[in-house]
């Protein structure tokens, strides 16, 4: 058995600052399998392929080779080792054409593109990939370039192969011929590692699967003895308890109504799919998924930053019972409207805030318009920094200190601070806690509450399914653009959540 | 391969970034980038002059500010450097690299001496000065305004569109000063309405430039108030800062990138303006002499703030005063000169350097660790 080890890894640790990505991780692939890492976002996957393709060293932890013991210092060392890695941003040049990308890098006297080209036909054939010599990589499609950089971890002799959430790009079609393409590999004795968190993928293509949840290894199952709901509760772990307040929420209305809601991203690719759901007054609504189903990109189109294709986005205005629709709007005119809708995103200090600036010039961000002089009025954003700095025990030396200075923790208590002092009637946050340690985290959830009890409509994405269950009064669960279910937070479980996240919806599965 | 593999990956020094500095170590550390410029340019002048270094530092200042003549070229030069640096700033606070100076200073300058050439015999002065000015800051403003809009609605490089603007701008004024020689055929521009000083701007006091020094004095202070307290200063900054801030605070990133650009172009057509009519009373492609491209360091060495811009400007100027005289002096080539200045500009910009980031040694690093 040990000689058929392709790789083994021992006690695996890394760690950055503060965040341990990975604690004692040990597994092992074998010739001829294909082994599957399933986990949540930030549970560690990645940082764990990473170690292997040699792009990060561990802090602790020995990594075996064909039973020897090696220490992988950089991608090109991994090559010497037959370890390639096909990332999930590929990395090729696209004005070469493949046969130039594959042999880009190798260092064999001069290049002879002949014999390289009629090489790799040899492996195409071998595998059944289909690659035309003649285009250019920026004339590919997404499947394509995939193509090529599976043939040029080939083409280096990889005998183990990490594909990191390959799937997560292709149609249906095209998964299919990937997975057919995989499974050659495999009959030929290639050990492979595939990342992805799609569970009936996962299923379907893999023999072993490993699961990690939080940095941490949880175990490996054979595919044969796995199902669905087994997975999930690997992957989600056991309910823990938070202790989060809760009140019931007080004389819900209406506040916000998102209708049939479609939207496009720059490659044309459907990110919204015919999204519909109301947010009430005095109320969290919770929005599940894992990361990249679309929260983004609904919060944005909420905000007036994210064109939509069709749908409508009807805000209940509470003092003028006026009804409006803020489709094709920009936030300034938002804002016009009179809707006090404000909105923490995800990136707090390229979007939300302005690192360089100092905390009195961020609060001024929202208020600085007010008045019709030419010139800034300090006063009030200076006492307003004042007052969060004091409530929220915001640890800056002073108001001049730029905020990119700051910590994560007190970075956020500054950006929601602000955003709660517009006295929002709309609130939406993005991954508040991200990155935040406990204290903090539990601020900002009191904050959150506090707006709630004051009869705002939250709206809170987040990537904790414990912290949803205890926060929210209803959890909106989607994947893959699409609704896939809205639930009782008092009464919502784990499992059914981790289900619908990773429910099969018509834009992934499809017609096979 | 594998038995080949270094297990100390630790390097022997690495480079961490600093908190704030106080002012005073910062000013230190300014200073003594100076001293060790002036002693790396002692070294280097005898080894290849055998020159007194001490002498030819004597006759940099003698050549910046020996004479009271020299000592107001090199104020007027000052103002001319500083009026281009202002006017390219906004546009680099909002991080839009616009190289394309010397061609609205050009075209503002073009402006200035068509007016004066075509309508200085005709327009009472109280109408002419005012149309010089207007034309002087139109003709500029365009210059601007072209590569900010294809910037804003295409998302063209500005930086490529700009130095191209720059050649157009060259050209023009080779195409005028060929078709409008004074004297007629010699293919380029004498002084223009000598007689008549039409459009020449009053010498104060008895002072030729001193309007000039006083119109970019006033040029400063707006600029400085604009950046810092004005709303529009505050909404180009968070433009530069980022542009999706911008955007989910409302602000129209267009309009903003627009309007910046229009006003550093028409600070640009003022330069023009400025050196034509209250300079060189001619204009040759030389006019605008590298200011559109020394402005911008002027600017960044200063960190865009204006008052700073009087040091970094006037430090500047001194140096190029300085060398021209130890050239003519010591007859060295010219080169020679530039070679000093560059020393000491290096060593000024590297103090940047050691202002934001510190060196961290191997050994240092483990002593924090333990």
């Amino acid at each position: 058995m040990t000689n058929n080890t392709a790789i083994e890894l021992r006690n695996l640790t890394k760690t950055f600052g503060k965040v341990v990505a990975n604690k004692n991780i040990s597994l092992s692939v074998n010739k001829g399998e294909i082994l599957s890492v399933l986990g949540e976002n930030g549970s560690g996957k990645t940082t764990l392929m990473n170690m292997i393709a040699g792009i990060y060293f561990p802090d602790e932890g020995q990594i075996f080779v064909d039973g020897k013991e090696v220490s992988i210092t950089s991608p090109k060392h991994a090559y010497d080792l037959k370890i390639g890695m096909i990332h999930q941003h590929f990395k090729l040049v696209d004005i070469f054409n493949a046969v130039e990308n594959i042999v880009l890098g190798i260092d064999e006297g001069s290049y002879n593109l002949k014999a390289a080209t009629a090489k790799i036909k040899e492996t195409c054939d071998k595998y059944g990939f289909e690659i035309d010599f003649s285009k250019k990589i920026y004339e590919m499609s997404v499947s394509e370039k995939q193509t090529v950089e599976i043939v040029k971890v080939l083409y280096r002799g990889a005998d183990i192969l990490i594909l990191d959430e390959p799937t997560a790009v292709l149609t249906p079609q095209e998964i299919d011929k990937l997975f057919n393409v995989l499974r050659k590999m495999r009959d030929d004795g290639k050990a492979i590692i595939i990342i992805t968190h799609k569970l009936y993928e996962v299923l379907e293509i893999s023999d072993r699967i490993a699961v990690l949840r939080k940095g941490e290894y949880i175990g490996t199952v054979n595919t044969a003895d796995a199902n669905e709901s087994m997975l999930t509760e690997m992957m989600v772990g056991e309910k823990i308890s938070l202790n989060i307040q809760r009140s019931e929420p007080v004389n819900p209305t209406e506040r916000l109504t998102v209708k049939n809601v479609n939207c496009y991203n720059r490659d044309g690719a459907k990110i919204l799919d015919n999204i519909s759901f109301s947010a009430y007054s005095g109320e969290i609504l919770g929005i599940a998924g894992i990361s990249g189903s679309g929260q983004r990109e609904l919060l944005e189109a909420i905000a007036g930053l994210q064109k939509i294709h069709d749908g409508d986005i009807v805000y209940n205005n509470p003092k003028t019972g006026k009804s409006d629709n803020l489709r094709d709007k920009t936030p300034m005119q938002i804002r016009e409207l009179g809707v006090r809708l404000s909105f923490v995103p995800e990136d707090r200090l390229g979007m939300g805030l302005v690192g360089n600036m100092d905390i009195t010039d961020n609060m001024m961000l929202r208020s600085y318009r007010k008045g019709h002089s030419m010139f800034l009025k300090r006063k009030e954003p200076k006492d307003l920094a004042e007052k969060i700095i004091k409530d929220l025990q915001v640890v800056t030396p002073d108001t001049k200190t730029p905020v990119r200075r700051l910590s994560g923790g007190n970075v956020q208590k500054v950006l929601v601070g602000r955003e709660i002092a517009s006295s929002p009637t709309v609130l939406m946050a993005a991954y508040p806690v991200r990155g935040l340690d406990i204290n903090s985290s539990y601020t900002i959830y009191n904050l959150l509450n506090g707006q709630k009890e004051k009869g705002v409509a939250v709206i809170f994405v987040g990537e904790d399914l414990d912290v949803l269950i205890e926060l929210c009064d209803r959890i909106l669960v989607i994947s893959g653009g699409k609704v896939t279910g809205i639930l009782d937070g008092r009464t919502a479980k784990k499992e059914e959540i981790g289900l619908l996240m990773t429910k099969k919806t018509n834009g992934d599965g499809g017609e096979r | 391969m594998a038995s080949k593999i270094v297990k100390n990956h630790t390097p022997l020094f690495h480079i961490a970034k600093r908190d704030e500095l106080p002012f005073y170590k910062s000013l230190l550390i300014r200073i003594g980038s100076i001293v060790a410029a002036l002693i790396v340019c002692a070294i280097v002048i005898i080894a290849f002059t055998g020159e007194n270094p001490l002498s030819i530092y004597a006759t940099i200042v003698e050549g910046a500010v020996g004479t009271k003549r020299r000592t107001w070229g090199l104020f007027q030069n000052v103002a001319m450097l500083l009026c281009v640096s202002l006017a390219v700033t906004p546009a680099f606070k909002m991080k839009f690299w616009n190289i394309g100076a010397e061609g609205q200073v050009l075209m503002g300058g073009l402006a200035t001496i068509y007016v004066m050439m075509f309508y200085g015999e005709t327009l009472q002065p109280a109408v002419l000065y005012p149309v010089m000015v207007i034309a002087s800051i139109l003709a500029g403003a365009i210059w601007g305004l072209i590569p900010a809009v294809f910037k804003a609605l295409w998302n063209t490089n500005e930086t490529l569109f700009t130095l191209m603007m720059n050649y157009i701008a060259i050209q023009l004024i080779s195409y005028y000063t060929y078709v409008n020689a004074v004297p007629k055929g010699s293919g380029q521009i004498g002084i223009i309405n000598s007689d008549t000083k039409a459009g020449w701007f009053p010498s104060l006091g008895g002072y030729d430039y001193l309007l000039n020094i006083i119109i970019v004095a006033a040029l400063t202070v707006f600029m400085f108030v604009y950046l810092k307290y004005s709303k529009h200063g505050y909404e180009l900054s968070v433009v530069g800062e980022s542009e999706n801030t911008a955007r989910y605070i409302g602000i129209n990133v267009k309009k903003v990138i627009i309007r910046t650009m229009l006003l550093s172009g028409a600070m640009c057509g003022i330069a023009g303006l400025l050196l034509v009519a209250g300079t060189d009373h001619s204009i040759t492609r030389e006019t605008a002499g590298g200011r559109g491209f020394t402005a911008i360091m002027v600017s960044w060495l200063a960190k865009f703030n204006p008052i700073y811009m009087i040091l970094t400007s006037l430090l500047l100027v001194f140096l190029e005063k300085g060398a021209i005289q130890i050239s003519t002096k010591f007859q060295l080539n010219p080169s020679f000169s530039e070679i000093l200045t560059g020393i000491i500009i290096f060593f000024i910009i590297g103090s940047e350097f050691f202002i934001n980031y510190r060196i961290m040694f191997r050994h240092s690093a483990k002593k924090e660790v333990k």
